[in-house]
């Protein structure tokens, strides 16, 4: 579930606001949108791939809203992770983050011979 | 912001599409490339929402050479069927597929595997959708991200002209007008916390029920998935190297396979299941950031490593959104019986290809992709006919959570959901069904459904909720009505009190109505009879 915007990485873009697919977030007058409604959230990290500052922290828990802090979520390196991973903007074209979905087909393939179904 | 409901902004268009998902996403092309002016509005944003977004479709992807290749498949998956699927509708997806994902070039990223061969079979979810929307963008599609839509207008003779929503930020309504309308809201999974299925509530099931559209294979309707308990995180593939423990650490017999789902769900009702992924080879741990961004996302929060620790896991239920059940596809241009509405993916039952076997991603995103061109380009055709005699009057036909039959009063909207949701997610009443459990869950979903249909009267901010918790018990309801219809065994719908296949059974289950739900034993496909 959401948890927190860094209010120090936020640029006001409002990027999350517009891509959240249940209106979690409302935009303010100045500054980070508000998470005007949490408990819409689905935990679907999508706010994260879109926020090109970086500034989301969405939790794992889908059912309750864990108590992550700020220092220790820039600390651990987990902002960012997903459209890091994603290779999306300035990650587009790094090798280290290409898109390598289309293995799935072979992955399944191992899978099943492995279990031998 | 409160604004009356005069106020709606009034909407125009050749074409409109509800549900920007995989499936509305390719009618809006469709739509646009047959010369249609077309409105896309979507509940949440053409992109992110629905169930594709945050997952990564593989498609049925079979070339046309060796010829016989096709033919192979459709026979093996017809087997799967049950005798409920249509050999035809087969072939026509698969080519129709073939033919129209590399269209998306331009837009997506076509990866190349190492002996530079391009890969279309499989896209990434946010990917995908993102390249659908600059596609949709560029044919000139007006796209209108929370646009909720609530309810379909009709002229006098029944035709669909048009649907009526809210403005979710923008505040106000929307009321759009349109010479057709094809629907694409997706499937329903109950609010189960599956992965990107929040807003999949079965709104565009009753919409079109209240139209006069029939359903038809709601049975099917028990998929499940398995998930790190407490995360929403569905993406199963890595589960094939699962071992699995109970709470005492004994190893369960649970292996990858089609009795998978059962073994895990029997373990389950007897208490928590812990799992570890030990056995996926080192190179795939490796490459799956690489495969699925977001698999590691709750374990990485959490700080565990699934590839050396036990962590619990849960299944969420899937409904119909990789169940098969949906509207009835009354035509090969996707027309759902009622003039001027179309359907489109998973709002529409998938038995043409899946039969009485959830079609899984594979057949499903072909489905979708495929429904999605035939609905776009028959709208546009039947829309571009008609537009300009239908530029006024229309009545609105949403009822159910909107105008009750009786004086109104507010009705408790977490205790109408929970019921749907109660009825159709544990596992003992989607996955070991029995005669009696099913009637005790119609039982307490007619008495919900009485009071939402007679009393629920929404406050003007609370008209969507109601909708989609009327729509919940709806689909409940139509699941319920066919799985108490089908006394038998057959694919994914496996009933405990009737474990055999009937072979009078051998035929799908229509269902009309929303009220009183009759079922409607469908002629057997003549192809499935001939194959008896």
């Amino acid at each position: 579930m959401i948890e927190l915007i860094v209010s120090a990485r936020c640029t006001g873009c409002n990027a999350c606001v517009t891509v959240c697919p249940t209106n979690v977030f409302e935009p303010r007058s100045a500054g980070p949108p508000l998470v005007a409604r949490p408990d819409a959230c689905q935990t679907c990290f999508m706010c994260e791939l879109y926020c090109k500052a970086d500034a989301l922290y969405v939790g794992p828990d889908c059912e309750r809203r864990g108590g992550a802090d700020e220092a220790s979520l820039l600390a651990a390196g987990l902002l960012g992770q997903y459209r890091r991973d994603s290779g999306w903007d300035e990650w587009e074209g790094d090798p280290r983050f290409a898109n390598e979905h289309w293995r799935m087909e072979d992955i399944f393939a191992r899978a099943r011979a492995a279990a031998g179904v | 912001m409160a604004v009356a409901v005069s106020a709606a902004t009034v909407l125009a268009a050749d074409v409109l599409v509800i549900g920007g998902g995989l499936a509305g996403g390719w009618a809006a092309v469709a739509a646009a490339r047959a010369g249609a002016s077309v409105i896309l509005v979507e509940k949440g944003y053409f992109g992110t929402s629905g169930v594709t977004a945050t997952a990564g479709p593989g498609h049925w992807w079979v070339p046309p050479d060796p010829p016989e290749a096709r033919a192979l498949a459709i026979a093996q998956r017809n087997e799967r069927g049950f005798g409920l699927a249509d050999p035809d509708w087969m072939a026509r997806v698969i080519d129709m597929t073939w033919r129209t994902l590399p269209t998306l070039a331009p837009y997506y990223t076509f990866s190349s595997n190492e002996r530079g061969e391009p890969q279309y079979r499989g896209l990434r979810g946010p990917e995908y959708l993102r390249a659908l929307r600059r596609m949709a963008g560029d044919l000139g599609v007006r796209i209108l991200d929370h646009h909720p839509a609530l309810e379909l207008i009709a002229d006098p003779d029944g035709v669909i002209v048009g649907a009526a929503g809210v403005r979710r930020q923008a505040g106000g309504d929307w009321m759009a007008r349109a010479g057709a309308v094809v629907l694409a809201t997706g499937g329903c999974a109950f609010r189960s916390r599956l992965l990107g299925a929040w807003n999949n509530t079965g709104d565009g099931l009753l919409m079109a029920a209240e139209g006069g559209a029939e359903l038809s294979g709601m049975e099917f309707s028990s998929y499940y998935t398995v998930a790190p308990a407490g995360s929403t995180m569905t993406r199963s593939m890595s589960y094939m190297f699962g071992l699995y423990f109970d709470a005492d650490g004994r190893p369960l017999d649970i292996r990858p396979g089609p009795d998978m789902t059962r073994a895990l769900a029997a373990a389950l009702m007897q208490g928590p299941v812990f799992c570890t992924l030990e056995r996926t080879p080192e190179d795939i741990r490796a490459v799956m950031p690489r495969v699925q961004p977001n698999f590691m996302l709750p374990f990485d929060r959490w700080g565990i490593d699934p590839y050396t620790e036990r962590f619990e896991v849960t299944l969420r239920g899937e409904g119909t959104v990789r169940g098969v059940g949906g509207l009835r596809i009354a035509g090969r241009d996707c027309g759902v019986g009622v003039p001027g509405l179309f359907a489109a993916g998973d709002v529409a039952s998938r038995e043409p290809v899946a039969g009485a076997t959830s079609g899984g991603g594979a057949q499903n995103s072909a489905w979708a992709l495929s429904t999605g061109q035939w609905a776009g380009e028959a709208a546009a055709r039947f829309g571009r006919r008609t537009t300009p005699r239908l530029m006024s009057g229309g009545k609105p036909l949403g009822r159910y959570g909107l105008r009750p039959r009786a004086r109104g009063r507010r009705v408790d909207l977490a205790g109408v959901e929970a019921a749907a949701r109660e009825e159709m997610l544990p596992y003992d009443k989607g996955l070991f069904r029995s005669g009696a459990g099913i009637s005790r869950s119609i039982r307490r979903l007619d008495q919900v459904w009485c009071e939402v249909a007679d009393r629920l009267e929404p406050r003007q901010a609370d008209r969507l909720r109601a909708r989609e918790a009327a729509a919940m018990v709806a689909t409940a309801r139509w699941c319920a009505a066919a799985a108490q219809a089908r006394n038998e065994t057959r694919g994914m719908h496996q009933r405990l009190d009737a474990p055999d296949l009937d072979p009078r059974l051998n035929r799908r289950l229509r269902l009309r109505g929303v009220d009183r739900i009759l079922v409607i034993p469908a002629r057997p496909h003549p192809a499935q009879e001939a194959a008896q």
